[in-house]
């Protein structure tokens, strides 16, 4: 008797919506072993984990100030993502926006404008915009892969911030620390929930999320980004331009990303630090999976990722567990995500075989 | 011209885990699997080539635990892409993202531990010759190994009936099946021996360059080895060469440092990226070269059963 995977006639829609909860069903169960073999109690620690850090109303601001740049980074790479171009560069995008953000806010730190916000908003948009145009157009003119050179580029921007907040952006009143001044009020996200840390990136993620699904469910260009990814072939015939499909997934993934950095700096920081944030832009790659590539699914899996992100802090406060444990989760989800993938194109089939007889395959 | 030969030996030293990384990944791709996770087995390996190591004081199980961890961490993508049929695109970034939060996770009691690492091999006398000495007798002895691992994997490619069936694989898996060979088992060997090699990389970086452990210390080496097979096109010798070319490029810093450049150490460093980049592109400029070198299938999922 063995198993084989027997293709399915269709991909089966209910198989898809299901893997998700079966990666994070496998994903908590990994967590209790783990737990369990460091010698912690498993139960406390799930509940360190996955309660605690939500326990409160400023917890629950955390996680939603957290969720905010994940989705909006997810949902920018989950367009490409359909029309099979693979930015993975997110993070450098994202850094590239804090800085175009950051560097507008320092360059008017004295002047009271209301506009400033608004075009650091726009600032931070055209950053990620920008560095996202570099591997776009590697890949039209030069056919280079975009996997490597947008991965590539995201070292690129974290050495040019570093150089930026250590050299000619330094705060020279900031005891030498490699950070730039703080920005001034007028250059801050607005608090929208007093007693939390949220701020009004938040709602600027969720409209990227809802324009991103409109964008991708109904418009015409979102509709052959996604023929193009799903059937190259007949996007050919169709005469949908490959340029095209590349240059709007790269731009529309450095948008989104550029934004985020914006709502970096200008939200928690305050000022241009050597690190704007802790892997959002690889994180997101992985509530793009998990979210399906879809908007609501995006919405929800960036929120268990902010919540991974604040249980790995919790963790790390309350049973000494190392903060890096919050990679681990992030790396294991995406595994059990793509294996348990495997049931929408497949069913699995438990063939009996007698002395050398093998029944056929339907 | 010491001084030359002295950066000469620099650049081998600093060009050996790509060397390794690179021709790894280099089989693995011409079996037609693209594994992208090669960045998180590297981190794998460096950190349980360098806890090894720490915990038994001997740098040489720490480079075997290195090439085991690195394979380990391959063994769940081909099972993940093979067996399940994963993506592999995805599958191999999320071995990157796994292995760079596991090797943290695992790797953060020994973040300030010293270890007694792979020396270089100096003879006396013959290492202190002028010019060659130290160019040909004064390596770290996995320097040399990777040499060997070089004529190794051309051998093999080119000189064996193994190397053969490999490449035959990757060309057209379906032709491979029907003449009788097993696909997927030959991939899953592709693939573990990808994922030793650059957990020898990683265990290198870890017990021998520099030796320490520091989180995300491969750097995006990984990621760079990946780079050099396409630049190479898929041949071993350039594999090589472009792997010497890009150490040399990391030691720019260094170098522009102790003479005292006023180049901003920051901006030095991203000339290995910056100019993997503008490589990348060059090479791929000529799609037509790109295709009659890729491996046919690579990257394309294949079921024998379907």
């Amino acid at each position: 008797m063995r198993l084989v995977l027997e293709p399915r006639q269709e991909p089966s829609r209910s198989a898809g919506l299901l893997s998700p909860l079966l990666a994070v069903a496998a994903t908590l169960l990994l967590g209790f072993v783990l737990f369990s073999a460091l010698d912690k109690d498993p139960w406390q620690a799930l509940q360190v984990f996955f309660v605690q850090p939500v326990a409160t109303e400023y917890g629950v601001g955390e996680l939603l100030l957290k969720a905010g740049p994940l989705m909006l980074c997810a949902i920018g790479l989950a367009i490409g993502y359909r029309a099979n171009v693979w930015n993975i560069g997110a993070e450098g995008q994202l850094t590239i926006g804090g800085i175009a953000a950051g560097g507008l806010a320092l360059v008017f730190t004295d002047s009271p404008a209301p506009w400033l916000l608004p075009a650091m908003i726009v600032a931070g948009a055209l950053g990620g915009m920008a560095w996202a145009a570099i591997p776009a157009w590697l890949r039209t003119r030069f056919n280079a892969n975009e996997i490597l050179t947008s991965l590539m580029l995201v070292y690129v921007a974290t050495y040019l911030l570093s150089f930026l907040v250590h050299g000619p952006w330094r705060d020279p009143e900031g005891f030498n620390f490699p950070q730039s001044k703080m920005f001034a009020e007028n250059a801050l996200l607005p608090n929208i929930f007093p007693g939390t840390r949220l701020n009004a990136g938040f709602l600027v993620a969720l409209a990227a999320v809802a324009t991103g699904w409109l964008f991708m469910a109904r418009s015409l260009a979102g509709f052959q980004m996604r023929v193009a990814g799903l059937a190259p072939a007949a996007a050919d015939y169709a005469g949908i331009s490959t340029r095209r499909t590349v240059w709007l997934s790269m731009l529309a993934g450095g948008l989104c990303a550029g934004i985020a950095g914006m709502n970096e700096a200008a939200g928690p920081l305050g000022q241009l630090q050597p690190t704007l944030s802790p892997g959002y832009g690889f994180a997101a790659i992985i509530v793009a999976f998990v979210g399906r590539l879809h908007a609501v699914g995006i919405l929800l899996a960036s929120l268990l990722m902010s919540l991974l992100y604040l249980g790995g802090e919790a963790a790390q406060v309350t049973l000494a567990l190392p903060a890096a444990v919050t990679g681990l989760f992030q790396g294991t989800l995406l595994f059990f995500l793509l294996a348990a993938d495997v049931f929408i194109h497949y069913r699995v089939r438990m063939i009996r075989s007698t002395s050398g007889f093998t029944v056929p395959e339907a | 011209m010491d001084h030359v030969a002295g950066l000469l030996v620099l650049t081998l030293a600093a060009g050996t885990p790509l060397v390794y990384a690179a021709l790894g990944e280099l089989i693995v791709e011409k079996a037609g699997v693209l594994n992208l996770g090669v960045e998180g087995m590297m981190l794998v390996g460096a950190v349980a080539a360098f806890i090894m190591a720490a915990r038994t004081g001997n740098a040489w199980l720490g480079i075997l635990a290195g090439m085991a961890g690195g394979a380990a961490l391959a063994a769940v993508f081909a099972v993940l892409t093979l067996s399940l049929l994963a993506n592999q695109v995805a599958a191999g970034l999320a071995l990157s993202l796994f292995g760079i939060g596991l090797s943290a996770f695992v790797g953060l009691p020994y973040v300030n531990v010293v270890i007694d690492g792979i020396r270089p091999i100096t003879i006396a006398g013959i290492s202190d010759l002028p010019y060659i000495g130290k160019l040909l007798f004064g390596h770290n002895p996995l320097v040399y190994l990777s040499i060997a691992q070089f004529a190794a994997v051309h051998w093999f490619l080119y000189g064996t009936r193994a190397g053969l069936i490999v490449r035959a694989v990757g060309e057209s898996p379906q032709s491979a099946h029907a003449i009788g060979y097993p696909v997927i088992r030959i991939r899953y060997l592709a693939v573990l021996f990808g994922g030793a090699c650059a957990g020898l990389a990683g265990a290198y970086l870890a017990v021998a360059y520099t030796p320490l452990w520091a989180e995300g210390m491969t750097a995006g080496r990984g990621w760079i080895a990946l780079a050099l097979v396409v630049f190479a096109t898929w041949k071993p010798w350039r594999v090589v060469a472009g792997a010497y070319l890009f150490g040399g490029l990391t030691l720019a810093q260094f170098q522009a440092q102790a003479s005292g450049a006023a180049i901003a150490p920051q901006l030095l460093s991203m000339l290995p990226y910056l100019a993997t980049v503008i490589v990348l592109a060059l090479i791929s400029r000529d799609a037509v070269m790109i295709r009659q070198n890729a491996p046919a299938s690579l990257g394309k999922p294949y079921h024998p059963e379907h």
